[in-house]
């Protein structure tokens, strides 16, 4: 049977998540998450405040990061790497699409 | 049940020690992990490769599935031999895959002793899974927003925990303001929790078709605006594209190619309201074929023309020397 529901939320850079709605999305316990922002992984929208708010574009990149530690077995450091390094990715692939659509054909 | 070789899902022989299994898989994982690779079909690679995993990592689950016997094919259905669930399951409720037709073996391992969901799930709430999709659109639907129906096929666990995999169609709404890589989260409309856990949510991960006009660059779009040459020298007026419609773009005099001519809100909604640009690229195109008045044409153009388009060659070829 279809179930049909309405709770759609865009994952957009000018949609921000909370720690815990971070937490919740990624799995991870919200000390995790904090470790991340030390390590300079995740950098939070107001860090004057205090508030730990994200962008929320980070959110598929940190879950998609916290599936491969759980699946190739990483700590917390190689976690923080990772998530860097998908940033990374995602910024490039971002450049490159950019590239790409302003090429004429 | 289908029968699956693990032991070649991972490359390893049946007498491999641990160290071995495990090396193989992180080589296998790395390779194939759909979140690093972006070969086709990694995702299935991956889950089987994590299947034979999980199940050989364990010894007593290893020390089951030896006993299903090596001489099926993978894919070949097969029963495992009599007595074989009384020795590996434990519980009042053994017995009750008797019917092993239909099950898959992941699941069938996935409920043995010795780990998993279903040896924690009667004492703690459990979050439902999330699930994860990739959805492709085209720019017609980012433009107005789409419903689809999502076939899945699910985990279900019965109230001991055990798994079976079973379709399950889901109707998504996907509101205007998706472009490629955007992420959309569909709260609760994952897994279901257990003792009071939170539903999972679903994840569709928006993959646009190539459209035969636009190239999308996030919300803005791209099209190359093909003139000829006397429309860019002389300007004009020409009818252009749009998602939403065809429109009148004036095109200045002396309009060089590749310069960019910028059609306000006529791209993609964004999510947080407002609208992406169009952006018309201008090519100046001449035609392939010229009439005797044509060629006459161009030709008096050349005679009467100051204009030198390699100017700048011989000015850094003076400042070179």
């Amino acid at each position: 049977m279809a179930i049909e529901r309405d709770d759609a939320v865009w994952l957009h850079a000018e949609h921000r998540v909370t720690i815990v709605e971070l937490a919740e999305c990624s799995g991870l316990a919200e000390e995790v998450v904090r470790e991340l922002v030390d390590y300079g992984a995740l950098s939070p929208l107001d860090p004057v405040a205090g508030v730990l708010d994200f962008n929320a574009r980070c959110v598929a990149r940190v879950r998609a990061a916290v599936r491969l530690s759980q699946d190739l077995e990483l700590d917390t450091p190689a976690l923080a790497l990772v998530v860097s390094f998908l940033e990374r990715i995602d910024e490039l692939e971002t450049r490159l699409r950019e590239m790409n659509a302003k090429l004429p054909r | 049940m289908k029968y699956k070789d693990y032991y070649a899902a991972l490359g390893v022989k049946r007498d491999a020690s641990p160290a071995d299994l495990k090396k193989a898989y992180r080589k296998l994982a790395q390779k194939h992990h759909p979140d690093v690779s972006k070969e086709k079909g990694a995702e299935e690679k991956f889950k089987e490769i994590a299947e034979a995993y999980q199940t050989l990592k364990d010894p007593d689950k290893r020390a089951a599935y030896d006993q299903l016997g090596s001489g099926h094919r993978p894919g070949q259905d097969f029963r495992p031999p009599p007595d074989w669930e009384r020795q590996f399951r434990s519980g009042e409720r053994t017995g009750e895959y008797a019917a092993f037709d239909g099950l898959d073996l992941s699941d069938l391992f996935a409920s043995l002793r010795g780990g998993g969901r279903g040896a924690s799930r009667a004492n703690r709430s459990i979050p439902g899974e999330d699930y994860e999709v990739t959805v492709h659109l085209s720019l017609e639907d980012a433009l107005d927003g789409t419903q689809r129906d999502l076939n899945l096929n699910v985990p279900e666990y019965d109230a001991d925990g055990r798994a079976r995999h079973v379709p399950k169609t889901i109707k998504a709404r996907i509101p205007k303001g998706a472009t490629e890589g955007q992420r959309l989260r569909l709260r609760g409309q994952g897994g279901k929790g257990a003792n009071g856990g939170r539903d999972g949510d679903l994840y569709l991960n928006i993959a646009l078709h190539p459209h035969p006009l636009f190239r999308p660059s996030g919300h803005d779009l791209y099209l190359d605006l093909p003139l000829a040459p006397w429309e860019a020298a002389l300007g004009a007026t020409v009818e252009v594209p749009t998602l939403g419609g065809a429109v009148n773009l004036k095109i200045p005099p002396g309009t060089a190619a590749g310069r960019k001519l910028r059609l306000a809100k006529k791209g993609l909604p964004r999510p947080g309201g407002g609208e992406g640009d169009l952006y018309a690229i201008v090519q100046i195109v001449n035609p392939t074929v010229l009439s005797a008045r044509e060629k006459e044409l161009f030709g008096e153009i050349a005679k009467a023309s100051t204009f030198d388009p390699r100017g700048h060659f011989a000015a850094e070829k003076t400042h070179g020397h």
